[in-house]
């Protein structure tokens, strides 16, 4: 049994929704693991593995459920609002793979003392909806979830929910005012959802790759998940590559494997390599130079970037960067909340300028204006997504500001420029 | 809850636990910018302008958010924080309208005075705005969203303090706006006209509907005589437009002013509130008598008539049938005053001075025409009477002391109360204790259902009765009391006698048309020179004015008689809450 | 002095007795492709704002924050073209500028016969398979534009 496959192994079952397929894999052994343990034992265990949050935060999943306190009310949120464009694992996972999350949404329950979990949706993944209905029907029949499960004095409900269409609502505090019926918007924090979230109840928001991997931890041991990868960001990542790569799709290996190690895997790119995005819109974007970059949390902070959604997007030297530019900031205008100033006038004005630019009524002086706009949204923004917006935004200028400054200077315009 | 010391800008300075840094500041004696917090509200954090720098923390906090912790050390301006204002300003003027000359705001605007400064001389980015139609649809609020920076104030008011919920934010990022349902408009939504989100406003994105232009017209037309009655909260506020204090007494002043700007015939509201509590305090006596339907609410408010109308459907029968002294004096007007003066009813124009949007649409309702046109013509709340004076260039703070009209002018302590939260309340029990036992009231004040607390009861016993009294004020305080008076009316009993609405806080002192800022200390100070009048008058119960003691002789005969009835009482409509567009 | 949500329904509001989880849902329902309406009615918001006790203006607020939600008509198919990075690179302005031909409308338009709504979107979380689009609940993915005409074709035989 390969340790460094392993959602993609039970992925490759036939039918995702056939429960005893994953029981014959050893599904839900991790679950009947945890239970023999104490919460505090469970928790324990999560924050030794060192897995960190899968959705692009980055955050020590173990610290995360040790810091829930308060009211007994407890909830268990799966983030399943997957938005970071070039991010598609999520939907690998649900498609694929549901008996590993709700396997891990149950651990997560047991771990932090919740009665009642939510699975978020996007709304533009309906059929999952109704899959993971399903899903968990099986599985309560069976006894993995429900009333007392595996008959052990631990009770752990779940439910779906459809999401509306919003990018914004995949921050975790937007997602719990969705989830509650209000606009998507983001909250200050603190307090933080550990604390405060569904209906001021303590609850963990945890992505759906976060999930998928804690039954590992039970099933293979955390010291074993700690052991993969980069000791401060350790275990396996599921890689979305995308874009102008011969073979695109979902890859797991292990934290750290490098941005050419995958596009090798990857069967190398259609065209020569001009540029690549890593996490996402929010996310860098680099030249060449990126193939030597490890991949994961720690590493790509330290060359300053991000590792965020682990999104691989590779463009060839077809692609123009303006064009880059102006899909974009058009995305974060689009996306942005509106609560704040900062972000939803700031977002507006850099789509506005990166729009003019690739319309050919660019100004030199739009760059440093784009420039000064995204300190402002970085120093204020209400949420992180007002503040991302500068890793795209400065590496583009940075890395590609030549190509930029000579297409504004002989008032170039992309022939594409139609929405 | 412990005291917490800390630093800021290097001072030391020492604040209860849980103050927020901005208050800290303030207490400081820093004013820190902001566009969205006000002292009213609850912060949000929308504007991000009063970000400051925490030692130790990396980073920009919202100090309006962020509680004081001990030892902290605070530096609320400095270059990057200055750097990032200036930004935000930028951003926000960029997609604003450039007319601030042709805004009623011009002078008195948040944006404005920040703009300034922080010396915004030229704006960078290009500018974009909405091209939005103005929304005059309400009779009482005009909304120009072309202007809204979207702080989210109103929002909070309408929604969260009000309850009345007739605006939200629509769409999303920078095309977020805030409106009614899409397809509706103010005037076809649950809007009240309360006004509360035009005196929270920075912008000049609400403001109240005009009626300058119309009244200037009938002053000018010699053939019409314009009459005109001021609430009582005008006297205690408008003296703030000339740079008096608020609560101070301007009421000769304005007796004075609306002659000078043509006026023909000057009346008090003051007067009417005394009637309103002859036929009030009668109809109390009479539920009183036959058991019920109990409580019986005041119905003054036309912000609270509405919203009941509205949520209370089932209260309807429970509101006194009385017309607010607005409507009571209009009727008058145009008939005791005009026939026993034998002017023709046409030739007047009937005007009423109203801290209060609201009245707008009052005078508007179908039903205001007990005298056989429309009892008001015109309102214009103090904002407006106020720049009428200062277009003429009258010096009102040096104004002499006027007089009004006889007939309809003269009042006692207990109408002149009537624009504070309790006032009414206060009145009625004043004039009911004498009316039901026959008795003289030596006590006169009744301190329990006086001040700004949102829910205020009393136990007063008249002539061996224990009556049970509450005084609300703002809606959503009137919302918890009225959703626990439906759930007694369910039971089959009911808790109180008699109630006092008043849609805004601190009651009509703090109306839609108030000068602004309208701030809740200003309320309170607004209402304690109403008591002060009050203590200072030769008649403090409403059944003592001898005008109003003429009236009934001469005219209307006793409370409530059949042309009592016709003229100053009224009756309700009940309201859809959850359609788009009320058929 | 945590910052509370908008609104009067916030879950420490008595008024907010219903839990509003189910509201996305709810609003789903109602924009049924299945019967051909693809847009929330003033009928359907009141009816909706009624049994969550939500006043109409904030529940517009809701729906009109959300991308999949229109208060406006739609046509009975929606057509949602994403044109996040993954997908502009891999052609999806070839797919717009191809179906706003074919139509004869361009982003946000409806055509007159009332099949068709073509909406712009970003990432529909398919990138491996872009240019992508959907097509009501379906994901159409990685199709050529001849594909796309017979897929057209198709839905306009079927009609409304």
């Amino acid at each position: 049994m390969s340790q460094l496959k392993f959602i993609t192994r039970y992925a490759s079952i036939e039918n995702p929704l056939d429960i005893e397929a994953y029981l014959a894999q050893g599904g839900f052994s991790g679950l009947r693991e945890a239970l023999t343990m104490s919460p505090k034992e469970v928790i324990s265990a999560v924050k030794q593995s060192g897995l960190r949050g899968r959705g692009g935060a980055g955050f020590p999943t173990g610290v995360k459920w040790e810091s829930v306190r308060g009211d007994t009310e407890r909830y268990v949120v799966c983030n399943a609002d997957e938005g970071e464009p070039g991010t598609f694992k999520d939907r690998y996972i649900l498609e694929h793979t549901p008996y590993l999350v709700l396997e891990g949404m149950a651990i997560a329950a047991y771990a932090i003392g919740a009665q009642l979990g939510y699975i978020y949706v996007r709304g533009e993944y309906p059929h999952i909806v109704t899959a993971l209905s399903n899903s968990i029907a099986l599985s309560e029949k069976l006894g993995y979830l429900g009333t007392r499960i595996l008959g052990s004095d631990f009770s752990f409900h779940v439910e779906v929910r459809k999401g509306g269409g919003s990018y914004v609502v995949g921050d975790e505090t937007a997602l719990l005012n969705s989830l509650m019926g209000n606009r998507g918007y983001p909250l200050l924090k603190p307090p933080f959802p550990t604390e405060k979230g569904l209906w001021g109840k303590p609850t963990v928001v945890n992505n759906v790759e976060t999930l998928a991997y804690v039954p590992y931890i039970f099933m293979h041991g955390a010291t074993t998940f700690a052991s993969i990868g980069h000791p401060e960001s350790p275990g396996l990542k599921l890689y979305s590559l995308s874009g102008h790569v011969a073979k695109p799709g979902v890859y797991e290996f292990p934290m750290g494997t490098t941005v050419g190690e995958l596009l090798q895997a990857a069967g190398g790119t259609r065209g020569p390599l001009k540029a690549v995005q890593i996490g996402g819109t929010a996310g860098p974007i680099y030249d060449t130079s990126a193939l030597g970059y490890a991949l994961d949390f720690a590493s790509m902070r330290k060359v300053g970037g991000a590792l965020g959604s682990g999104a691989l997007v590779f463009m060839n030297t077809s692609v123009s960067m303006v064009q880059v530019l102006d899909v974009t900031m058009r995305f974060f205008a689009e996306e942005s909340c509106g609560q704040c100033f900062p972000c939803r006038y700031g977002t507006r004005q850099l789509a506005f300028m990166a729009h003019k630019i690739a319309s050919g009524q660019g100004k030199l002086e739009y760059l440093d204006f784009m420039r000064d706009i995204a300190r402002v949204m970085v120093g204020a923004s209400l949420c992180p997504f007002g503040q991302s917006i500068a890793l795209p935004l400065e590496t583009i200028l940075g890395g590609f500001g030549d190509e930029i400054v000579s297409f504004i200077k002989q008032q170039e315009f992309l022939k594409e420029v139609a929405v | 809850m412990k005291d917490v010391t800390l630093k800021i800008n290097g001072n030391s300075i020492t604040v209860p636990s849980g103050t927020s840094i901005y208050m800290a500041a303030e207490k400081a004696g820093i004013s820190i910018p902001s566009l969205c917090r006000h002292e009213d509200l609850e912060p949000k954090g929308a504007c991000g302008m009063c970000i400051v720098q925490i030692q130790g923390q990396p980073g920009f906090k919202r100090s309006c958010v962020t509680p004081v912790e001990e030892g902290m050390e605070v530096f609320t301006t400095t270059a990057a924080i200055r750097d990032i204002r200036r930004g935000i300003l930028e951003l926000v003027l960029a997609t604003h309208p450039a007319d601030c000359l042709q805004c009623i705001k011009h002078g008195k605007c948040e944006l404005q005075t920040l703009a300034e400064r922080f010396e915004i001389r030229a704006l960078r980015y290009d500018r974009y705005t909405r091209d939005l139609p103005v929304d005059a649809s309400s009779f009482g609020i005009v909304r120009d969203m072309n202007k809204c920076i979207g702080c989210g104030r109103c929002v909070q008011v309408c929604n969260e303090v009000q309850t009345v919920a007739s605006i939200f934010f629509h769409g999303r990022g920078s095309n977020t706006i805030v409106s009614p349902a899409y397809g509706s408009s103010m005037g076809q939504s649950v809007c009240v006209n309360c006004g509360q989100c035009v005196v929270y406003c920075p912008v000049g994105a609400l403001y109240e509907r005009e009626a300058i232009e119309e009244v200037w017209k009938a002053i000018d037309d010699p053939q019409k005589i314009v009459v005109a009655q001021i609430a009582p909260s005008v006297r205690v506020a408008i003296g703030e437009e000339f740079g008096l204090a608020p609560g101070e007494l301007t009421i000769g002043k304005l007796y004075s002013a609306l002659r000078a700007l043509g006026i023909d015939v000057v009346f008090d509201t003051n007067f009417s509130a005394d009637l309103t509590i002859m036929e009030e305090a009668t109809e109390f006596l009479q539920r009183l008598k036959g058991a019920g339907p109990f409580p019986l609410i005041t119905s003054c408010s036309p912000g609270w008539i509405k919203f009941g109308e509205t949520f209370f459907p089932d209260l309807l029968e429970n509101v006194s049938s009385c017309k607010s002294p607005q409507q009571m004096m209009g009727a008058l007007i145009k008939t005791y005053y005009v026939e026993s003066r034998g002017i023709d009813r046409e030739s007047i124009v009937s005007l009423s001075i109203m801290p209060c949007t609201a009245k707008k649409y009052e005078a508007s309702r179908p039903e205001m025409n007990s005298s056989g046109s429309r009892d008001v013509d015109y309102v214009l709340t103090t904002r407006e009477i106020a720049r009428m004076i200062r277009q003429v260039g009258i010096d009102f703070a040096n104004l002499p002391e006027g007089d009004p009209d006889p007939l309809l002018s003269r009042y006692t302590g207990a109408a002149t109360i009537f624009g504070a939260s309790g006032g009414v309340m206060e009145a009625a029990l004043r004039t009911a204790y004498e009316m039901a036992t026959g008795k003289t009231l030596e006590k006169v004040d009744f301190t329990e259902v006086r001040g700004m607390a949102g829910v205020k009861e009393a136990e007063i016993d008249v002539g061996g009765t224990p009556i049970k009294v509450a005084v609300t004020n703002g809606l959503g305080n009137a919302r918890k009391l009225l959703e626990r008076v439906e759930a007694d009316k369910k039971a089959g009993h009911s808790s109180y006698h008699f109630i006092e609405i008043m849609a805004c806080a601190g009651g009509c002192v703090g109306g839609g048309g108030q000068p602004i800022p309208n701030t809740l200390a200003r309320r309170a100070s607004r209402i304690e020179g109403l008591y002060r009048e009050d203590r200072g008058l030769p008649f403090r119960k409403s059944h003592l004015n001898p005008e109003i003691k003429g009236l009934y002789a001469e005219y209307l005969g006793t409370p409530g008689s059949e042309r009592a009835h016709a003229l100053l009482h009224t009756h309700y409509t009940k309201r859809e809450q959850y359609m788009v567009v009320p058929t | 002095m945590n910052p509370t949500n908008w609104g009067n329904t916030h879950h420490r509001n008595p008024q907010s007795s219903t839990k509003r989880d189910t509201l996305l849902s709810v609003l789903h329902s109602v924009q049924s492709p299945q019967r051909g309406k693809t847009w929330i009615t003033d009928k359907d918001l009141s009816s909706i704002a009624r049994e969550y006790k939500i006043p109409i203006a904030e529940l517009d607020g809701i729906v009109s924050f959300y991308t999949l939600f229109s208060r406006a008509p739609r046509g009975r198919h929606v057509i949602r073209l994403c044109d996040s990075l993954s997908c502009r690179i891999c052609g999806s302005l070839d797919i717009y500028r191809h179906i706003r031909k074919r139509l004869g409308i361009s982003r946000g338009m409806t055509t007159g016969d009332g099949l068709f709504t073509l909406e712009i979107v970003n990432c529909l979380g398919a990138c491996s398979t872009a240019p992508n689009m959907m097509i009501d609940d379906q994901l159409v993915s990685g199709v050529s534009l001849k594909e796309i005409d017979d897929l057209i074709d198709r839905l306009s035989k079927e009609g409304i």
